[in-house]
């Protein structure tokens, strides 16, 4: 009976998770002000689609991807340059998006091709090294990208000639909300599409897979470009957000090394165990460690001479044991994908097979 | 200074530096050749490495005012502890971090070592943060420390040359070339280098011929985490400050230089850290000093991609 309850609370996580965020700006206003969340829900709505996308190349695709911190500053900066006035393109929201989608998914291609073939560590080490790059090249090329400065200010998106702006929080919510939505709704029709089930198969035995029919390169550039382009459409959410492409400095490994607790912790290649990392991960970051320096703040605790005592130093030692952990004892993840426990249980599976045997 | 004076001296600062990387990319490549294993927390490794010999120099009253003329032995005890130090952390790390993942997919190891690095890397900053004067009293632990040169600042080629070589050059060539030659000793002599060169070559074999994997692989750690000891102290001194982030940036160096050499390759990861160490030079002499990390990781993806097998290695097919 309680298996079966927990199967249900599964099975259905991403419709309680649904639920329960279009509950949040209605019981919002009713919380005590020191816990309002809302306000930081925007944040870890951009970071669940930016591990849905990298759910896609690491989750399903199973190549691991260092650099798609990468992805996101493209998709930020692409919207910073077409719709910011310095520039001569001066787009809207919804004219620029489809175009900054395009280029993450183009640069997505870019990257992929020359790599594809790589072994899974090379090809880790090479994504590490492209987002490097960028974020250096971004850095550097301040002419253009007004290096650590960013670009701004940048329009947000307008309803029927209403723009909206920061004051909008409710509005501002339940349009990431529906971003988000979107960024499901595709992932889950992805995973079941042809490509999607080839991705798996590669997955799970690239050789297999190839002498079943899948072209494995086509399907990893997919893959490469579907990821690319939904972290590209966090970026430039992200930008539109804070009307503001932010320097480059805010896409470095760390937060490529967050979307990837995202996935890891939450469950690889399952969108609800992604959602769910998202949650646990971002509301990490930018929920828990802010309300427990403004609480340790609020007793005194915090000194800040004292590296010691600033809940956000603690910060990379959490993620990494977590990422430690997860990898000892849990590798599928909170809420895992089916065929993925099943393939990191095998041996288990067997040797109870084997006991079962012997006492028959 | 002439052109040719400009070039030498990049050459000279290349070379010393390139020597340092190799040092570390050592440590990459014994790692990778045996457990085929990115031991990313080899560079975080490095760094803390850094602190713990600024934290001795500190504990000695020697500080960035001390004067490096008088040069005193009381800097040798650096050379037992920091590596000894090193050693003993990488032992621990691959006995608690990398072990239980023996059996476990590829990848699995490799993020459990980016985790390991983070979990230095956040140590490296409370470690900024001790109340002692060599971290400025505690106060801004991220901020970058002055390490006091460990020789003397006199330039060799007497005070008129516009080239400048110190003895800190002088320091690095004596610690970093006896190490690698007693690296190559090592492994090509010994018992342990040969069980190690065994397990390199089929893990499963060496086990049937009696070999203590395990133990084998704990030494393998045990000889890169002292190499990255050696090389924090002398980098330290070299380039006189070091900070928390550092890990990442000369570990990428290193990553680079391993690959680049053919990684797994012991001759490899010391020409390739040589070639690092001079292109870094040029890139800050010629091009611009913003662009030389740009430089850098370009080699290292134009070559993995290119060339994943490096200049030395003997290119691997993929086991089924």
């Amino acid at each position: 009976m309680a298996g079966g309850i927990r199967r249900a609370v599964i099975v259905h996580a991403g419709w309680f998770m649904l639920g329960i965020a279009l509950l949040v700006p209605i019981l919002d206003p009713l919380l005590p002000l020191e816990w309002k969340i809302a306000g930081h829900m925007n944040r870890i709505f951009i970071f669940a689609i930016l591990g849905l996308g990298l759910n896609v190349v690491t989750g399903y695709t199973g190549l691991l991807n260092l650099g798609i911190a990468a992805f996101m500053a493209i998709g930020a900066y692409s919207y910073a340059i077409l719709t910011c006035d310095i520039y001569p393109f001066r787009l809207g929201f919804w004219s620029a998006m489809p175009i900054t989608i395009c280029i993450g998914a183009i640069a997505g291609v870019v990257l992929g091709l020359p790599t594809i073939r790589l072994r899974g560590d090379y090809l880790a080490i090479v994504t590490l090294g492209f987002g490097e790059i960028v974020q250096d090249t971004l850095k550097n090329l301040d002419n253009i990208t007004q290096g650590t400065q960013g670009i701004n200010p940048l329009p947000a998106p307008t309803f029927w000639g209403h723009a909206l702006n920061t004051q909008d929080k409710v509005a501002w919510y339940y349009l990431l909300l529906a971003f988000l939505a979107l960024v499901v709704l595709v992932s889950r029709n992805l995973e079941h599409s042809r490509v999607g089930r080839s991705w798996i198969a590669i997955r799970e035995d690239e050789i297999a897979a190839t002498c079943m029919g899948v072209n494995p390169v086509k399907a990893k550039l997919v893959a490469f470009a579907m990821g690319a382009a939904l972290a590209s459409t966090s970026g430039g959410i992200y930008a539109a957000l804070f009307s503001n492409s932010g320097e480059p400095g805010n896409y470095d490994f760390q937060i490529s090394i967050i979307a990837l607790c995202i996935v890891i912790i939450g469950g690889m290649g399952n969108i609800s165990g992604v959602l769910l990392g998202a949650f646990v991960i971002g509301g990490f970051n930018s929920i828990v460690l802010d309300k427990l320096t403004t609480l340790l703040q609020q007793m005194g605790m915090v000194n800040t001479q004292n590296v010691l005592t600033v809940p956000g130093n603690w910060k990379y030692m959490i993620f990494g044991f977590a990422l430690i952990l997860a990898m000892r004892f849990k590798p599928e993840g909170l809420l895992p994908s089916r065929q993925l426990k099943a393939e990191l249980h095998e041996a288990e599976e067997d040797e109870r097979a084997e006991n079962a045997r012997g006492a028959a | 200074m002439t052109n040719t004076e400009v070039f030498l001296q990049q050459m000279i600062i290349g070379l010393s530096n390139g020597m340092i990387i190799a040092l570390i990319a050592l440590g990459y490549t014994m790692v990778y050749g045996i457990i085929e294993l990115i031991n990313f927390a080899h560079g975080d490794l490095f760094m803390l490495g850094c602190f713990l010999a600024l934290t001795i120099l500190g504990a000695l009253g020697i500080d960035a005012a001390y004067d490096p003329n008088s040069v005193s032995l009381a800097v040798l005890p650096l050379f037992i502890a920091v590596p000894a130090f090193c050693a003993i952390v990488n032992w621990s790390v691959d006995r608690f971090a990398y072990r239980p993942l023996r059996s476990a997919p590829r990848l699995a190891p490799l993020v459990s070592a980016i985790g390991v690095s983070f979990i230095f890397l956040n140590l490296g900053l409370f470690w900024g943060g001790l109340p002692m004067d060599v971290f400025n009293g505690g106060v801004a632990a991220a901020a970058p420390k002055d390490f006091p040169a460990l020789v003397s600042r006199t330039n060799l080629l007497g005070e008129s040359s516009n080239i400048i070589v110190r003895w800190n050059e002088v320091l690095v060539a004596m610690v970093t070339v006896p190490m690698m030659v007693g690296l190559s000793l090592i492994v090509r002599f010994t018992r342990i280098g040969k069980a190690m060169r065994a397990v390199a070559q089929n893990q499963t074999a060496a086990r049937l011929m009696g070999i203590d994997v395990d133990r084998v692989i704990g030494a393998t750690f045990l000889i890169g985490g002292a190499l990255a000891g050696f090389a924090s102290i002398v980098w330290a001194s070299y380039n006189e400050t070091i900070y928390f982030q550092m890990g990442f940036r000369v570990g990428m160096d290193a990553f680079t230089a391993a690959v680049l050499g053919g990684i797994g390759s012991l001759p490899g990861a010391v020409l390739g850290g040589v070639v690092i160490g001079i292109v870094r030079a040029m890139s800050e002499g010629y091009i611009a000093a913003e662009w030389t990390n740009v430089v850098v990781f370009t080699i290292l993806v134009v070559v993995l991609t290119f060339r994943p097998s490096g200049l030395l290695g003997t290119p691997t097919r993929e086991k089924v």
